[in-house]
């Protein structure tokens, strides 16, 4: 070996404990000039959190963290940015009234510097956008663009600074196919240019499609770093999880009862556009129906509206041949539908609460949560939750540990077991794998097929092929609100779907 | 002449409106709620009273004003910001100690002492050929320093808030604080900023009332100027326009009220003087859901 360059970035023995976990145990990684390291790892093995302390967003309790060599001292995103790092975070930070130059532009005059000249700045920004090959349109508000626009936005708002180091967390876990593939290539031509790039994932594909080098972190501890050519699939796997998973669902001969939900005819719109147009379709007891689409294509507002959290303005919805259209959410909840929400912090969960808290939003009410004389069992409540908690796998200190502190990925076994528990008869899954890492996929992929066997109806909303190809008996097919296709699942339409995706009609 | 006279007091009744409803336009958008404007206003009106009186330079009791307010406003924006402590109860404390205040200032230094308290009030200065074109001089161009302030300080505002770094940071961290942390920027100082500016035009808004509209002080005189100031910021949509057009506004209502009461019309006064508050409670319901709040008003910020 020739003596290896200057690391980029280079972490010795980084240690970060949080109350009740040592979040980061010892870690010690470095990444080369122009390199794309994947950083692969369970929900809450530690990940996100060595990238903050990288960004100076969460500060380590010890280790060092050196640059081009040099020992440098981070402590806020400022000084981050200073030494030439960029983040592009698991959850955008960017301020949806505000334009895309101004997001790009944002802290980066001082604030002496008057009259800010938006015409120029976008000017500018296009010309980087161009540069990497991405696709985006200063003027637009932040608001009206897709997730995977928003990603490109965020990625300029970093080249915008002058980075060396890229981080990004979790990129792909909001994008559809194509995008993701945009994505790669964009990543290559910024590493080409002499861009680091940190790349944190769950998806093992993706990591051998782009990554050089992949370090594997394990409860907070880095198990391994790897270069592609050394390593595949299922030793990274092997690695993640510490024992082994297949990435088949084993799935028994449906057998497909009445239907519970009917749409007939279901149009959503607001002041701006349509967002669901005209849409009948139904699911029977003991099927899935997945709903395929680029995301942006009304799925999430027809989810919306099935579970009653968005108003339809016309149309039907029937639930075990009862009108629904215009019920309350807990009525119909009381009359068994689950709903796994895309926007899990803000639909799914109330992330000031509890884990005990959380499990218990829809039923809190009902006995045996609630005694006759209205007051709380606590003990029936904790019992609740601990068995939950097992049942699931919800890797969280305690019970009463509060939302906020778990990992992504926790936070949305949190839905599911809550959800799913009360057995529902139509079960809505919009993403229900988004961002969670494969032994967790898998395990929901599981439940979601054990459900469908004994008999309840799951509309499964997602943007993952492979996650609509694993698991759906039927598959529709949407497109700007509008279902463009709907066929049984054979496991080898992937062509036509791709073209009903774009808009394609079948002729 | 008539109307002239009325659409001039309009002007100059909207003036203190307007600086205070700009402050806290700021502040709003910043992710603060003040609702202790009135309490400021108050504040500013005892302080600017008192040095008037006391110096006989308007200019020393409008700057007085302004620091006096500044001083409670950053005890608000400790609370607010730093603490944390819910903004509403805050700052309906802020109104209490802003009414206490100024009634124990003024009973300790004039009501007993016996001393005739008129003070000297700022001058109408007619604007050379401005003032004399017909119908719009004498209504806009004849009137106090303070109404050209505003005049100047609108436009001014609207600018730094649209245009520049500044007013875009502070437009972002109302909006999503920890996207304005992550970028590298100071949330707490932006706050604390805004705050600031926010109490030194309420305190300036509340100099005006013994200073330019009456030549006295007596407790409460703002009568919900504040609370109105507070409700024009929604019903503008979080814009330094909509504020100007809508103290115009409620400056009418003021300068209609009064009108009608020296018509002698056969209507009992005390009905007359709710009309600003009429006007007020229309305007919160026709502006209800109009426009969206900025996401972070009244959450505190918590870094990490
Ligand atoms: N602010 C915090 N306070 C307390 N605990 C925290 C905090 N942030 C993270 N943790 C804990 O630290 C551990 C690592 O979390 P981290 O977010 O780094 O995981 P991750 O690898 O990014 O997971 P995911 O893939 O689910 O995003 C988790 O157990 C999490 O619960
Ligand atoms: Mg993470």
């Amino acid at each position: 070996m020739t003596p290896s360059p200057i690391p980029r970035l280079e972490v010795k023995n980084i240690t970060k404990r949080f109350p009740g976990v040592l979040a980061n145990d010892n870690i010690s990684l470095s990444i080369l000039p122009g390199e794309i390291h994947a950083l692969l790892g369970e929900n809450g093995a530690g990940k996100t959190t060595l990238m903050n302390i990288v960004y100076g967003l969460v500060h380590r309790d010890s280790g060092e963290i050196l640059i081009n060599g040099m020992p440098v001292n981070i402590r806020s995103p400022r000084e981050a940015i200073q030494h030439r790092v960029g983040m592009v975070h698991q959850h955008f930070m960017l301020v949806p009234t505000l334009t895309v130059a101004e997001n790009v532009i944002l802290g980066m005059r001082p604030f002496t510097h008057h009259l800010l000249d938006m015409r120029e700045i976008e000017q500018d920004i296009l010309k980087i956008a161009e540069k990497y090959g991405l696709q985006i349109k200063p003027s637009e508000l932040i608001s009206r663009l897709s997730v995977g626009e928003q990603q490109r936005v965020e990625i300029v708002k970093a080249l915008y600074r002058g980075v060396d180091l890229l981080i990004l967390d979790e990129p792909t876990a909001v994008l559809t196919p194509q995008e993701t593939t945009e994505l790669f290539k964009t990543i290559r031509s910024l590493t080409k240019q002499g861009l680091s790039i940190i790349f944190i994932t769950h998806k093992l594909n993706e990591v051998m499609e782009v990554a050089d080098r992949i370090s594997v972190l394990r409860d907070g501890k880095l198990i391994a770093t790897k270069s592609v050519q050394e390593t595949d699939k299922d030793e990274l796997a092997f690695l993640m999880v510490d024992r082994c998973i297949s990435f088949t669902v084993e799935k028994p001969e449906m057998k497909r009862g009445e239907p519970v939900l009917v749409v007939k005819d279901l149009t959503v719109s607001d002041k701006f556009r349509t967002q669901v147009d005209h849409i009948s379709f139904h699911v029977c007891s003991g099927e899935i129906l997945g709903i395929a689409g680029v995301d942006g294509n009304g799925q999430n507002e027809l989810a919306l509206s099935l579970s009653g959290l968005l108003r339809p303005s016309s149309g039907k919805i029937l639930l075990n041949g009862k009108d629904v259209t215009h019920e309350s959410v807990r009525k119909l909840n009381r009359v068994g539908l689950g709903h796994i929400p895309a926007d899990r912090q803000n639909l799914g969960l109330v992330m000031d609460f509890t884990v005990a808290e959380n499990l218990i939003l829809q039923r809190y009410y009902c006995s045996p949560f609630t005694t006759t004389l209205g007051f709380f069992d606590l003990a029936q409540i904790q019992e609740n939750a601990q068995r939950l908690v097992r049942e699931y796998d919800i890797r969280t200190r305690t019970t009463q540990t509060k939302l906020n502190h778990l990992s992504g990925g926790n936070q949305q076994k949190v839905i599911l077991a809550r959800e799913i528990d009360q057995k529902p008869k139509l079960l809505i899954a919009v993403q229900p794998t988004r961002g969670l890492d494969c032994g967790a996929t898998e395990y929901i992929h599981q439940i979601l097929v054990e459900q469908r066997n004994a008999g309840a109806a799951i509309l499964l909303v997602s943007t993952e092929l492979d996650e609509i190809l694993a698991l759906s008996d039927r598959i529709c097919v949407m497109y700007e609100g509008k279902i463009m296709g709907e066929l049984l699942n054979t496991g080898e339409d992937i062509l036509r779907i791709g073209r009903l995706m774009a808009g394609v009609t079948d002729s | 002449m008539e109307l002239i006279a009325l659409l001039s007091a309009t002007v100059r009744m909207a003036t203190p409106l307007i600086f205070v409803a700009i402050g806290e336009t700021y502040s709003e958008r910043a992710g603060v709620m003040n609702i202790g404007l009135e309490g400021l206003m108050l504040i500013g009106a005892i302080t600017a009273y008192t040095a008037v009186f006391f110096t006989g330079s308007l200019f020393f009791g409008l700057i007085a004003a302004m620091l006096a307010a500044m001083l409670f406003g950053f005890g608000f924006a400790y609370l607010a910001v730093t603490i944390k402590a819910n903004q509403i109860v805050t700052g309906a404390a802020l109104n209490m100690i802003g009414l206490g205040v100024s009634g124990f200032i003024y009973r300790v230094v004039f009501a007993n002492t016996g001393i005739v308290s008129a003070v000297k009030t700022l001058p109408a200065i007619p604007l050379p050929f401005l003032s004399e074109i017909p119908f719009a001089g004498p209504i806009l161009f004849n009137q106090n320093a303070l109404v050209y302030f505003v005049f100047i300080l609108t436009p001014i505002t609207a600018f730094v808030l649209n245009k520049t770094s500044l007013g875009l940071s502070i437009r972002a961290v109302g909006e999503h604080p920890r996207a304005v942390d992550s970028v590298g920027l100071p949330v707490f100082r932006l706050r604390y900023g805004c705050i600031l500016f926010a109490a030194a035009l309420a305190g300036l808004g509340g100099a005006y009332l013994p200073i330019a509209h009456a030549n006295q002080f007596v407790e409460g005189l703002t009568a919900g100027r504040g609370f109105i100031a507070l409700t024009m910021v929604p019903f503008a949509g979080w814009t330094i326009p909509g504020v100007f057009l809508g103290g115009l506004l409620f400056g009418a209502a003021y300068a209609l009220q009064l009108r009608l009461q020296v018509a002698q019309l056969a209507i009992a006064y005390q009905f007359l003087q709710t009309l600003p508050y009429l006007l007020t409670l229309a305007v919160l319901i026709l502006s209800r859901n109009r426009t969206e709040q900025p996401k972070a008003l009244c959450v505190p910020y918590e870094a990490g």
